[in-house]
């Protein structure tokens, strides 16, 4: 007990800490103090282990890690619970979803999509000029940031050019704020090329947005559709993500005698562990935490049938190497065709297996995989299947490496390409290596460039200037800047080439 | 076919400092110039054979076969040393590379490229390649797309010009000086040239841009600033002009003494120049 309490009163009294930041992390600290949902002998032996891992979501699941309601639908019907009437202006619009946004669940108390933007308010544009449509898109990021200050809040635009996915780029890059990150949806059918150069213009201004491949995307879910949240996950909307569980390959790869070995029997042997774990998360949150007697699952905002949940990897580049070694290979992940068709292998493996894994209480009942951005404590791990650190190749040859895998991971793969200053005078180049990714295969397409104060850790935004502040030990404003610093000490965020680091959520107090 | 093979010195397949976009560039090898300032200075010679990078070739990479450098290319590890020691300013990891080569390369990274840029050394010194790998790319349906750009010291006589300009989409012309003797002491050669071919290029409708290296106490001067600003003018009212601040990234000899050019004074060139009218007036992304 007396542990405890030390552990509790260091939260309470921490200086660089506010309020509400110290609130959740006591109440992460309560739940963690309950049993962990039962676990198979085995299961529990790798989750100690953390072969598998459960991110640290909690001991009781008891509200789905991401959430993505569809806001139509307080929009048409306004909310009987909420007391509020359907909105008729652009400014009732955007203030019902301000209250909204308050009442959606996520695994960091914080919403991590805040919709279709563009879809939601244009209906309410009519007869608002652009003028003041940009300064109502300035109040309402300036009060996103402000009240809801964190990166994983994830706001979609596009694919259509239109005058509010316009409004929103330029706020965005003229406030460059942490908050909300920002996906553009991209489809060359139907996106000019006009918004989509404004789109990457924003990316050499600020870093933000991502640009999405919409079709490729599209084509797995179903006309009700799907966002891009948190990091770059991609989810149902009017339903969300039950939980994301992951399999560390390099630890996989560790406890295999050879390549043979890892596929015929150590990666299958804890995948399924990774699927025992998901089960008994699942089972807990649809059968014991009573969260889908929710207001949001009556009123119609969200589904009780459409979570899914994230099989998440990661580590792909140590396992291949470990792997390559054992083989007596020289060749290295990202730079060698032998190592390269050894990931795609895994890869393809992977979602194999995924797809013939029944699921109960999970959408359409299978998972869906996920290349995971990992989290600020992993040390020696790279996230997903991206190259590690500091050794990545050039723009074009990185995208080359690897852009085959993106097919296999239909929640959310992406890779952060760094991009040096000198684009800032040409930024034609961005739009063509945006292009060239998205033509080749990539899901998505993220750039830091080097110079820019505002830089993705794996897909959410920091300040260099906040982490810079928040070691002097005056606290932050903003909830992800504290793992951005753990991310920067902890792992090779100064490595990469020439600033990213690649670590999604900071799951509990002083880890 | 008669096909011309390049000495390249290097190929990239990313870059956005050498023309509109990005773009594949081709690092020819050999130059006419010798300037001090040069950056990647072991472009400027063609490797004789003399066979003094052999010994300091830690990784094996380098013998002698038959009188001639043979190079391995699969056990360098790009130290380097090789270049360190050339008595020529050459180096002998060059290639040689066809035009259907290059096609091929162009052809993987198409979805990624705006174009391709023939840099160097001097590019024009091998003119016959170049014409051909222009004519080829528009040639062929899948790359006709991409344009064709030549970065160039300018140092290639009127004739020359009338046959490379009509397959060449844009040139980027680098001036090292308008003073005669400064130019002479920079690069070893006049400027004559260089400057009417910046008249030759603009008239086609072909000059890209007009480069010009600022260096502290020499080429920044009133009168150099003052001959960039007429002669950019002269030209045409649609000049862009890109000044580069003189680093000490791979220069030689006494150029490693001098003073590197400050954001400040590059700031304040570019100021004069627009103020003179020059539409577009680009300046460095960073300083070292």
């Amino acid at each position: 007990m007396q542990e405890i309490f030390e552990k509790l009163r260091s939260i309470t009294d921490d200086k660089t800490l506010n309020p509400a930041q110290k609130a959740r992390y006591l109440s992460l600290e309560a739940e963690n103090m309950l049993p962990y949902p039962a676990l198979d002998a085995q299961t529990a032996d790798a989750l100690k282990q953390r072969v598998i891992c459960d991110m640290y979501e909690g001991h009781a699941p008891y509200k789905p890690r991401y959430v993505l309601p569809d806001y139509s639908v307080v929009l048409k019907n306004g909310s009987e619970y909420l007391e509020l009437p359907p909105p008729e202006t652009l400014d009732e619009t955007i203030n019902t979803l301000m209250i909204a946004y308050h009442h959606v669940p996520s695994v960091t108390g914080i919403p991590v999509y805040i919709g279709q933007l563009d879809d939601l308010l244009l209906p309410f544009c009519d007869g608002v000029s652009d003028d003041a449509l940009y300064r109502k898109i300035k109040l309402f990021w300036r009060y996103l940031d402000r009240v809801l200050p964190d990166a994983f809040m994830h706001a979609n635009i596009g694919p259509t050019d239109n005058r509010v996915a316009r409004a929103i780029l330029r706020v965005d890059a003229e406030l460059k704020q942490i908050a909300p990150n920002l996906t553009f949806l991209y489809d060359p059918k139907i996106s000019t090329e006009d918004i989509l150069a404004m789109a990457t213009n924003n990316i050499v201004e600020c870093s933000k947005p991502h640009i999405a491949n919409h079709p490729m995307h599209a084509e797995h879910f179903d006309d009700r559709g799907y966002g891009i949240v948190s990091c770059y996950n991609v989810l149902p909307i009017a339903g969300g993500a039950s939980t994301l569980t992951r399999v560390n390959l390099k630890e996989v790869a560790l406890r295999a005698d050879s390549t043979a070995h890892f596929f015929a029997e150590v990666l299958p042997h804890y995948m399924e562990l990774n699927f025992r774990l998901i089960e008994a998360r699942v089972d807990y949150l649809f059968n014991k935490s009573n969260f889908f007697t929710s207001f949001l699952v009556e009123e119609g905002w969200i589904d009780r049938d459409r979570f899914t949940v994230m099989y998440g990897i990661y580590a792909m580049a140590e396992a291949v190497n470990i792997l390559q070694e054992k083989e007596g290979n020289a060749g290295q992940y990202g730079f060698d065709d032998v190592a390269n068709a050894l990931g795609y292998r895994m890869s393809e493996e992977m979602a194999r297996i995924v797809q013939n894994r029944p699921l109960e209480n999970v959408w359409r009942g299978r998972a869906m995989l996920h290349s995971q951005a990992g989290i600020s404590i992993d040390e020696g791990a790279t996230p997903g299947v991206r190259i590690p650190y500091g050794t990545e190749p050039d723009p074009v040859s990185h995208v080359q490496a690897l852009a085959p895998h993106h097919q296999y991971y239909t929640s959310g793969i992406s890779e952060i390409l760094t991009v040096d200053e000198t684009i800032k005078n040409n930024p034609e180049a961005m739009l063509q290596l945006c292009k060239g990714a998205l033509e080749s295969g990539f899901r998505e397409f993220t750039a830091n460039v080097a110079s820019n104060d505002l830089v993705r850790v794996t897909g959410y935004m920091v300040r260099l200037s906040d982490i810079a502040k928040f070691k002097a030990c005056r606290g932050s404003r903003t909830n992800t800047t504290a793992l951005g610093a753990e991310a920067a000490d902890g792992t090779g965020i100064l490595d990469r080439k020439p600033r990213v680091v690649g670590h999604e959520l900071s799951p509990s107090y002083g880890q | 076919m008669n096909s011309p093979l390049a000495t390249v010195n290097k190929i990239l397949t990313y870059s956005c400092v050498d023309g509109p976009g990005n773009r594949l560039v081709i690092f020819l090898q050999g130059c006419n110039f010798n300037c001090v300032t040069c950056h990647n200075p072991y472009t400027v010679g063609l490797c004789d054979h003399c066979g003094a990078c052999i010994p300091t070739c830690h990784a094996n990479a380098l013998e002698m076969v038959n009188g001639q450098i043979a190079f391995d290319p699969s056990a360098c590890d790009q130290c380097d040393a090789c270049l360190d020691i050339c008595p020529i300013s050459s180096s002998p990891m060059v290639q040689h590379i066809s035009v259907e080569d290059i096609l091929e390369i162009a052809r993987k990274n198409k979805p990624f490229l705006n174009g391709i840029t023939v840099s160097g050394g001097e590019a024009t010194l091998q003119l016959k390649f170049v014409i051909a790998l222009f004519e080829e790319v528009k040639a062929d349906p899948e790359l006709k797309s991409l344009t064709c750009f030549v970065d160039t010291n300018g140092h290639l006589g009127g004739q020359s010009w009338g046959r490379l300009l009509p397959v060449t989409d844009g040139v980027m012309l680098d001036i090292k000086a308008f003073n005669t003797a400064l130019h002479h002491g920079l690069t070893g050669q006049d400027n004559a040239k260089t400057l009417k071919a910046a008249k030759t290029v603009q008239d086609a409708g072909k000059l890209y841009e007009l480069r010009f290296l600022v260096i502290p106490g020499k080429t920044d001067t009133a009168a150099e600033i003052e001959s960039l600003t007429s002669f950019a003018r002269a030209l045409g009212p649609d000049i862009r002009v890109r000044l580069n601040a003189f680093q000490h990234h791979g220069v030689r000899a006494e150029a490693e003494d001098w003073e590197t050019m400050a954001k400040t004074g590059i700031d304040k060139i570019a100021a004069h120049l627009r103020k003179a009218g020059i539409p577009e007036v680009i300046t460095p992304a960073f300083y070292l």
